[in-house]
Order: structure tokens, then sequence, then C-alpha cells
């Protein structure tokens, strides 16, 4: 099963460089390719799945890869893990599945797959990561083919929020270099996994200055408010792909980043900050909402409202409690379905009437109902109907907040409060693209749903179904590996 | 696994797969849309009256809600794991009485009239695909609360319903009002959701269990204060479904929905799920009087305020939805009061009279194609089934012997009595208010009841369209519901024979402080006065209608509501709206400046560096021993410390 691993991991490394050698001619052969490896590496992902034990690891791969420094390729997957590994297959398989009909301009799709396919890599080497070198190191390979994808095949301000983007990050991932070697040196190893097993040993205010560190290095990536403006202008510039990744996958990191690495690298420095963690956690939900509500574009706003989601994931990080954190893994997983799926749609419209403008919108329903129907599925399903996905992960952070009493009591009716106000947001989109007369820029003439649409669709919108209806059915991979994190982090 | 918990499973279930299945079909689609419909809406008819008589049938079965611990391993109180959140966890749980089982079968009923009435009432509908399947989606989640022995699972159809109202008030897309009204249903209600999920997680975290029995049976250990908060925020939701003051602005303007969604929303589900989720849970409310003092006072607001407005009201419907809401608060005060029981007879007899008239309000409406009593007049000749069917639908609605609203109304007015006598286990002031409030109430009842169908089929008609009885498949359901609104009090007189009641309103130690048992008896001066003040209402409007005499002092005040949503247009929309703009310019110039500042500084100081390192060799050299002198005290600092 180990072989597994590898692959997942080595597969669309391979592919990115069979797709970036491959030939201009055969352009429609190199999407097909795409579809299939990441179509096989998806499956393999689903592979993994057989391993699943409750405690420990599921596969684990453990090789001495820089001897002198004592760094270890130590790979793996659990319950924590997985979830988003799988997430991630799934996430470029439709993206890959969308690009063979849709290629944003300046065109050449090979490139983006390629470019894609390295962020895979990126991304799965995070996931897996069980040596907080390794970790870093695969964090930072995701920067670089996100800037390209914004930069190149971006809308029309893509070179100002590639830039923004790339420095912003980078800042953060300066910050979580020094955080991880503290950490490292601190607790005499760089295994992820000895971190986890044992109670950190050292002073209390090196562990505060320390979270501190990964604190912000991950709250960039989440991101929390007040780090979160790079976020908006990437999406809203992003293409269709691009966006969909980057809410689906690459904004997990941040908060995996802070369960996986923070919490255990420096238990105590995240006791003492949970509070300040909370806060912002619920500032970024009330003022998220209230940005939504005065947005006027609609993919700004979806932006917008990926930062209040995210509030919710890391206000269940910052309880500490088996409740709160297992929202939040779930939460993760239901962000990534909805809001993905919601960035498919917005790229649809747009795609459609060329704007995104909340003015020139409206009456989608009348000309493409079903594009409207799943635009408002998708809608109410992240404003947090209870039996869609959405809402499991952020009732719990509620939840987890006032169990754990307090201040947090305060902070988990706020952030009730917050979810009346993603209602009234995403029901003020709905009023202004899908129900009424149709806006200036709705044409009755556009094309209907495409087949490639229509697939990178339907699998989102069943998960959302599926997760809202069974939760269980992750929460039940999760509770073991939390419980045991939560055992040593707060005892 | 039994055959009354596959029994009260299936309800739910068949009628959501129905919802979600006929999402899937063709939206223009007539006749499979409607046949999986009235299939879904009548096998849940067939399921529910099956349960129902298995569990009255049962003597085993204890039929006392409140005697139902987890303890005594109830056959048809049963868990599945649905979430796990470690420590807290919420179940996949069923829990079905009595009680449950006769709203299941009110619920489904209706639901059955609605579907079949539809199909002949949105004959020339286009998106006929969606609308049945929503309406079978609406009333899966409002079985999904009756059975639900979760809470979380309840909020699951609790939330669901809000949407179906949604979809549903907005479903015709050729009224300009409809989205709004559309919107302002699903916020009003979300934003006394908000207390309502506070509510049960004030429960939840409190009790260890979100599961209905554990809750119940810890209603004496959690503490006076958190079960008092857990109360009055789960009364924020019921307030909103239940369009109670100050959260009852959604319903009046829901009218903007098809005639038949009306029916659905106002008699059978929506607005019956806040007071059967107080029924449910009625043993925390005992245990904490204080939450029902509020509700009693919000009953009495809600009661008076609503029988004024639809006293003004032009629009056929508006009436009527106001007459749902002071109604509504009937109940609410008979659950103020301590009757719990008396609050689920008025709430049965309600449905049936007020799907009733919503039904044959909408067969006038499809005659005279317009809403406005105005263009209406002298009907009772061209309509007379619906004359006749309206007629005895707004007898029950007044109270008059011996219509159903008759003795469930005296129920309600009695308990209250009882209550401010100081019989009651709570404050006598609150049963006085109720008492006092409820009385008024039957007055202006009877006058816009009286009203309403002297403007309808009297006097000469007004309208264009010739008038007829409406087809047979909207008659059929007007005639039949006509039966149970007429005949309803006999749930009430069936009671008094035997202890514990149909639905074993009484029980445990708890429930018996409040209501003594053999809950029924009639308190004839009581019942005199208020048909008579109910027809001493009816007598004031016709004899200012046969005076043609149409200017009703403040009549103005009362449409609007009082201007309630003026109010919340300006305390909460707006405040709400300006503070939006103002942190998204905030958060524009004040964060992303701040951002963008960094990058333009960090050049700034860049360029002031390069041109710092341009200054030939000897400045060179003195950076260079300047930079050495710094680290060598550095050093010396440093090994100090």
């Amino acid at each position: 099963m180990n072989a597994v691993l590898i692959a997942v991991l080595v597969l669309p490394a391979l592919g990115a460089v069979a797709l970036a050698l491959w030939p201009g001619r055969a352009e429609r052969a190199a999407g097909w390719f795409a579809v299939a490896l990441s179509g096989a590496v998806f499956t393999l992902t689903l592979v993994l799945l057989n391993g699943r034990r409750d405690d420990g690891t599921w596969h684990e791969v453990d090789v001495a890869w820089i001897p002198s420094l004592d760094v270890r390729l130590h790979l793996g997957v659990d319950g924590i893990s997985w979830p988003l590994v799988a997430l991630t297959g799934l996430t470029f398989l439709l993206c890959a599945l969308y690009s063979l009909r849709h290629t944003p301009e300046p065109g050449n799709p090979r490139k983006l797959l390629a470019l894609l396919s390295i962020l895979e890599c990126g991304v799965f080497g995070v996931f897996m990561a069980l040596d907080a070198v390794v970790f870093f190191v695969f964090f930072e390979v995701t920067l670089l083919p996100m800037f390209a994808v914004i930069a190149v095949w971006g809308g029309a301000g893509r070179r100002a929020a590639a830039r923004q983007f790339l420095l912003y990050t980078l800042f953060g991932s300066v910050l979580l270099l020094v955080g991880v070697v503290a950490a490292m040196i601190s607790r005499g190893s760089a295994d992820l996994l000895e971190w986890a097993a044992a109670p950190a040993e050292w002073s209390g205010r090196g562990q505060i200055a320390v979270f501190v560190v990964l604190l912000i290095a991950f709250a960039v990536k989440s991101p929390l408010w007040p780090l979160h403006s790079w976020l908006p202008d990437a999406h809203t510039e992003a293409p269709t792909v691009g966006s969909v990744v980057l809410a689906a996958v690459l904004l997990k990191m941040g908060t995996y980043g802070l369960v996986r690495v923070a919490l255990p690298a420096a238990p105590e420095g995240a006791r003492a900050l949970a509070p300040v963690l909370g806060a912002l956690a619920v500032a970024a939900i009330v003022v998220a909402g209230l940005v939504c509500l005065a947005s006027t574009e609609l993919k700004r706003l979806i932006a917008y409202s990926s930062v209040g989601h995210m509030g919710f994931v890391l206000l269940g990080i910052a309880t500490l409690s088996v409740p709160g954190i297992q929202a939040a893994l779930f939460g993760n997983i239901a962000h990534g379905v909805l809001t993905g799926l919601l960035f498919f749609l917005v790229g649809a419209v747009k795609d459609r009437y060329g704007t995104g403008e909340l003015d020139r919108l409206g009456g989608i329903a009348t000309v493409s109902p079903l594009l409207a129907g799943v635009l408002g599925f998708a809608a109410v399903g992240s404003l947090g109907l209870p039996g869609l996905a959405g809402f499991w992960g952020e009732a719990f952070a509620v939840v987890a907040a006032v169990d754990r009493g307090g201040f947090f009591t305060g902070l988990g009716v706020v952030a009730a409060l917050g979810a009346a106000l993603a209602a009234a947001y995403f029901l003020r989109l709905l009023r202004r693209t899908t129900v009424g007369p149709p806006g200036s820029a709705v044409v009755a003439d556009a094309r209907g749903v495409d087949a490639f649409e229509a697939a990178a669709w339907a699998p989102l919108v069943l998960l959302a179904l599926v997760f809202g209806l069974a939760p269980d059915l992750l929460l039940s991979l999760t509770v073991a590996p939390v419980e045991a994190l939560v055992a040593v982090v707060n005892p | 696994m039994n055959a009354d918990v596959a029994l009260a499973a299936a309800l739910p279930a068949l009628t959501g797969a129905a919802g979600l299945g006929g999402l899937l079909l063709r939206p223009a689609g007539r006749r499979p849309a409607a046949a999986l419909g009235v299939t879904a809406a009548g096998a849940a008819v067939l399921a529910a009256l099956a349960l129902w008589w298995r569990l009255v049938s049962d003597n085993s079965m204890p039929r006392r809600y409140a005697d139902y611990l987890p303890d005594q391993a109830q056959p048809v109180d049963v868990a599945a794991r649905l979430a796990d959140f470690g420590p807290l966890q919420v179940q996949l749980a069923l829990r079905v009485d009595t009680a449950a089982a006769v709203v299941a079968v009110m619920v489904c009923l209706v639901a059955l009239a609605v579907q079949v009435y539809s199909v002949a009432y949105l004959r020339d509908d286009d998106r006929y695909g969606p609308y049945a399947a929503q309406v079978s989606l609406f009333t899966a989640a409002m079985l999904l609360v009756v059975v639900s022995g979760d809470l979380f699972l309840l909020l699951v159809g609790w939330e669901v319903m809000g949407l179906c109202s949604y979809l549903l008030i907005g479903h015709d897309r050729s009224l300009p009002e409809a989205p709004g009204a559309a919107v302002k249903a699903f916020l009003v209600t979300r934003v006394g959701d908000v207390g309502f999920l506070l509510g049960i997680v004030v429960l939840g975290v409190n009790v260890g269990s979100f599961r209905i029995a554990d809750v119940l049976a810890a209603a004496d250990d959690i503490g006076s204060g958190p079960l008092l908060a857990a109360c009055l925020l789960l009364l924020a939701g019921v307030a909103g479904k239940s369009a109670q003051f100050p959260l009852h602005t959604w319903l009046p303007d829901a009218m903007a929905g098809p005639t038949p969604i009306s029916a659905l929303i106002h008699a059978a589900t929506m607005v019956a799920a806040g007071v059967y989720v107080v029924f449910r849970l009625y043993p925390l409310y005992t245990a904490a009087p204080a939450a029902l003092a509020v509700l009693g006072v919000i009953a009495a607001v809600t009661m008076v305020l609503a029988a004024f407005a639809a006293l003004a009201q032009d629009d056929l419907k508006r009436v009527l939805a106001w007459s749902t809401v002071s109604q509504l608060a009937y109940m609410t005060g008979a659950l103020a009061v301590g009757r719990s029981g008396a609050a689920l007879h008025h709430l049965l007899t309600h449905a049936a009279f007020k799907a009733l008239l919503f039904l044959a309000a909408g067969a006038v409406i499809h005659a005279v194609v317009s809403n406005s009593m105005g263009s209406m007049g002298g009907l009772r000749r061209s309509m007379p089934v619906t004359f006749w069917s309206m007629t005895i639908g707004l007898a029950a609605l007044t109270g008059l012997p011996p219509f159903s609203g008759f003795w469930t109304k005296e129920g309600v007015l009695g308990a209250a009595e009882e209550a401010a006598a100081g019989h009651g286990g709570v404050e006598p002031w609150v049963g006085g208010v109720v008492l006092v409030a409820g009385l008024l109430t039957t007055a202006l009842t009877g006058a816009y009841a009286m009203r309403l169908w002297l403007r309808t089929f009297f006097g000469l008609y007004q309208g264009s369209a010739p008038p007829h009885d409406p087809p047979a498949l909207m008659r059929w359901p007007v005639v039949l519901l006509a039966v149970p609104a007429a005949l309803g009090g006999a749930v009430v007189l069936w009671t008094v024979p035997d202890e514990s009641g149909w639905f074993g309103y009484v029980g445990s130690g708890q429930l018996a402080r409040l209501e003594p048992p053999g809950t029924f008896t009639l308190h004839p001066v009581l019942a005199v006065g208020a048909t008579t003040l109910t027809l001493l209402g009816a007598g004031v409007t016709w004899w200012r209608w046969r005076r043609k005499d149409p200017a009703l002092p403040g009549a103005d005040l009362y449409a609007t509501g009082f201007g309630l949503d003026t109010v919340q247009r300006v305390l909460v929309v707006r405040p709400v709206t300006a503070l939006a703009g103002v942190v998204r310019t905030l958060d524009a110039r004040a964060i992303g400046g701040a951002v963008l500042g960094t990058g333009r500084g960090a050049l700034l100081l860049g360029r002031v560096l390069a041109g710092t390192h341009a200054r030939g060799l000897g400045g060179y050299v003195t950076t260079a021993l300047a930079g050495g002198v710094v680290l060598a005290v550095l050093a010396v600092l440093g090994s100090r410390w």
C-alpha cells in the first residue's frame, strides 16, 4: 500500500513533466491525458481508504532524505488528512474535466494543466507530510504554480493580484520557516507524529512565541481576518479553475497546518492564544458577512464568504476541544465542496454573460433554469442550511464554543448571528442574479449547460447532499485521531 | 426496528424522497409531478393513520409523552448515530407518541388536500414539477419535526421548512413582490432560528446529549439559569416560525405565494411547527415558568394586534393571514398558562378550518381573478359550495358553537381563567393577561370574520370575470375539509371521559403540578360570555355594513400592522445595510490599504537604502566599520545576557 501513497504524490509530478513537454499539435489529447491521470490519482486516493484504522497512520513512508540535517522524507495518511487528500484528488479531476472545454484566455491548456499538476503534487505533499521540514517544502511548492496560474490566465487586474498573492503568502512562508525551525530545535525532532504523541516540555514563553509565528503563517493562508486582503483580489482575478483550487484546496493548507503542525508544536502557546484566535475568527465571520452584504461583484462576494466560512473553521480550532476540531475538519471539507461548486458556477455565469457585476445580472432563472437551480442549491448549502454539508461544521463550531464556556460562549453567540448574516447575503445574491427580470448582461441566447460543466458540478452537488445527510461518513474518520490530539494539546 | 419505528421513519422518508426525486423531473411535466406528489402524500396519510391506530390501540404504550423516559426502553424511541463530535453526538433518533401521530395525520391530510387542489389551481403553471416537489419536501420537513427524537435532527426539518417556504412563496415569477416576500420569510424566521440554534446548544451542552428524551429527563437538573436561557432562546425560533410578535411580519407578506401554499404554511407546516415544538419540550417550560410568562405576554400582544390588523385589510388572503397570526397566539397563550394540550387541540382544529378557509378563498380568487375584496361581493348565489364551506370555516374561526373552533378556543380561555384564578402552575397575572386579550380577540375575530363574509358573499358583485364554483379537484378538498372544521370539536369532547386524554397531556409529576386531570371542563359563564362577545363584534360589523359606513377609525394604522414593518426596517434592516457599507469601505481602505502601504513603504525604503549604498569607497569603509562596532557591542551584550 505504501506504493499507492508514493504513486499519489509522484504521478502528478510526472504528469506535469509530460504535459509541459507535450507536443502542441495534440492539444486535445493533452486534455484527456490530464483527465485520465487525475482520474487515476483520485482513484488511488480512494484506495488509500483501505488501510483505515482508528489509531495512528493508515499508511506511512519513512526514509532518510537529508541525513546531515536529520531530515526524513516522512509521509503518511491518517483520519485527519485522508479526507483532504481525497478532496484534493477530486478537485483536480473536476478541474481537468472542466478544462477540456473551457480554457481561459490566453489559451494554451497544456501549460495550465501542467501547472495544476505541479500544484496537485505540492498539495498532496502538504497533506501527507509527517515531517515539519517536508511540510514546509511542499507548502512552498504550491506557491509559484498558483502565482503563474493567476498571472497568466487571470482577468484584467491579474498582475497586481498575482503579485500581492505571492508576496503576501511568501511573507507567511518566511514565518512558517522560522516557526518550524524554532519548534524543531526546541523539540529536538522534526517528526510531526512525535510532536503529537507527547506534550511539549519547553518553556511557556518560547511556546507562545513559536505559536504566534506559526499562527500568523497559517492565518495568512487560511485566511484569518485581518490577514485576508490578498484573497478577494486573487479570487476575483484568477481563472475559474484557479479559484476553485484556491478555495477548495489551498486555503485548507492553512487550517490543516494549524491542526497538524502548530497545535502539536506548541500546545501551551495554543492554549494561551486560543481566545485571540477565537476572537479574530469571529471578527472574520462578522466582517466578511457585512462586506458580502455590500458587495457588488459575484466573485468578490464568494471570496469574502470564504473568509467567513474559514472563520467558523478557525473558531472550531480555537476551542481546542474534540467537538470544535471535529467541526473544523468537517467544515474544511464542506467549504471545499460548496465553495468549489460556487466558483465553478460563478465561472459559468461570467462565461455566459461576460460580467460578475450584480447590477448587470438578474433573471438567470428565466434564461437558464439549470444554472440558476444549481447556483441556488450551492448558495443555500453555503449559507448553512441543515441537511446540507455546510451546516454541521458551522453549527458545531458554535456548539464547541458554547461548550467551552466563559469568553467563548460570547464568541459562539456572535458567530451564530454571523450565520444569519450569511443567509442575508446569499439570499441577496440569489435575488440579484437568478430571480426577477433579466439583467442588462443576461442574454437569452447564451448556450445551455454543457456536459463538461455538468460533469464538474454533479459530484460536488452530490457530495454536499451526502455529507449533509450523513455527516458521520467523515466525522467517524476523524474522531479518533482528533481525540488523541486533543488529549495531548489540551489535556 | 419495529413497525412503529418503520412507520414513523417512513413519514419523512417517503415524502422527502418524493420531493428530492421530483426536483429531477422535467419542470414543465405536470402529470408525473402531480402523480408523484399526490401518491407520496396519500401514502404518508396511510402511514400516519396506521401509526396512530397502532399507538392508540396498544395499551401497553404510555400515551403521555412526559412519561417517555429513556431508561424505560421505549420501543418507539430509537436512535442511530448521525454525527459523531466526540463527547457530543447527534442521533438519528425518532420519538413518536399519540400526539405526534395525530399531528402527523393532520399534516399529511392537509398536504394531500393541497397536492390535489394544486393540480387544478395551478393548471397553467409551467413549473409545476418543482412546485409539487417542493410541497412534498415541505411536508417531509414538517413530518421530520414531528417525529424527530433529536434536537439537531428536528432543526434539520425546521430549517428546511424555512427554505421551502422561501421557494414556494417566490414561486410566482410574474408577481413583482414575490421575491421580496420570499426573502423576508426566510430571513425573519432565520433570525429567530439563531436563537433556536443557541437554545438547542445550551440544552445539549448542559445535558451532554441532544436527544429529546435525555433533555426532558434532565429538565430538573440543568439549573434554572441555563434552563431559562434555553427556553427563551428557543422561543425566539418559535416566534419566528409561528409568527408571533415581534417576528410575525413575514406572514402577511407571504401571501404572495400561491393560495394552496398559504393553506399549507398556515395550517399544517411552518407555523404549526413552533407551537408543536413547545408542546414537545413542554416539561422544560413548566420547569421555567418565567419563560411561560414571557410567552404569555407575547401571545396577548400578538393576538390583539393581529386581530386589529385583520380588521382593516382589503386583500382576502391577508385577512386570513392576520387571523392565523391571531389564532396562533391563542395556542401560545394556552401554552403560557400551562395547558399544552389545549394548545395542541386548537392547533388541530385551526389546521382544519384554516386550510378550509384558504382553499375556499383560493376558489374565490380563482373565479374572480383578484385578491381584493373590493372586487368581490354577492358570490353566495354564484358559488354556493364555496359559500357554505367558507361559512363553516368562518363559524369555526370565530368560535361559534357547535363548530370546532368553539370547543378548542373555550379550552384555551378556560385554561387562562383557571390560571388567572390561581389554579394553574403559572403566575395568576399571566392567566389574567391571556384571558383579557383572548376575550377582546374573540370580539375582534367576530368583527373581521363578519366583514370578510359580508364583503365577499353579500351585496353586489363588483368584479368582471363570471364567478363559478371551482372544478372537482378543487371542490372536493374544500368540501372534505369542512367536515373536521365543523365537527372537530369531537376531538375535545372525546377527551373528557378518559382521565389521561387522547393526547395524554397530563402526566408525570412535573406536569401534574400544572394540569389537573380531566382536562376539558366547559366553563358556562366563559363560554356564553365569549360567544356573546363574538356575536357583538359580528353585529357591530353588520350594522356598520348596513349603514355603508366603511371608515374604521385608525384603519390605516391597523392595515399596516401598526407600522411594525417600518420599525423593523428602521431598527434592523437599514442599520445593518449602512454598517455593511461602512465595513466594506473600511476593509478595503484600512486593511487592504495597510497591506499595499507596506508594499509601497518597502519599495521606498529600498530606494533610500539603495541611495545610501552608492557613496563611493570612503562611505563603504565608514559603514563597514560602523557595522563592526554594532556587532561587537551586540556580541558583548549577548554574552553577558
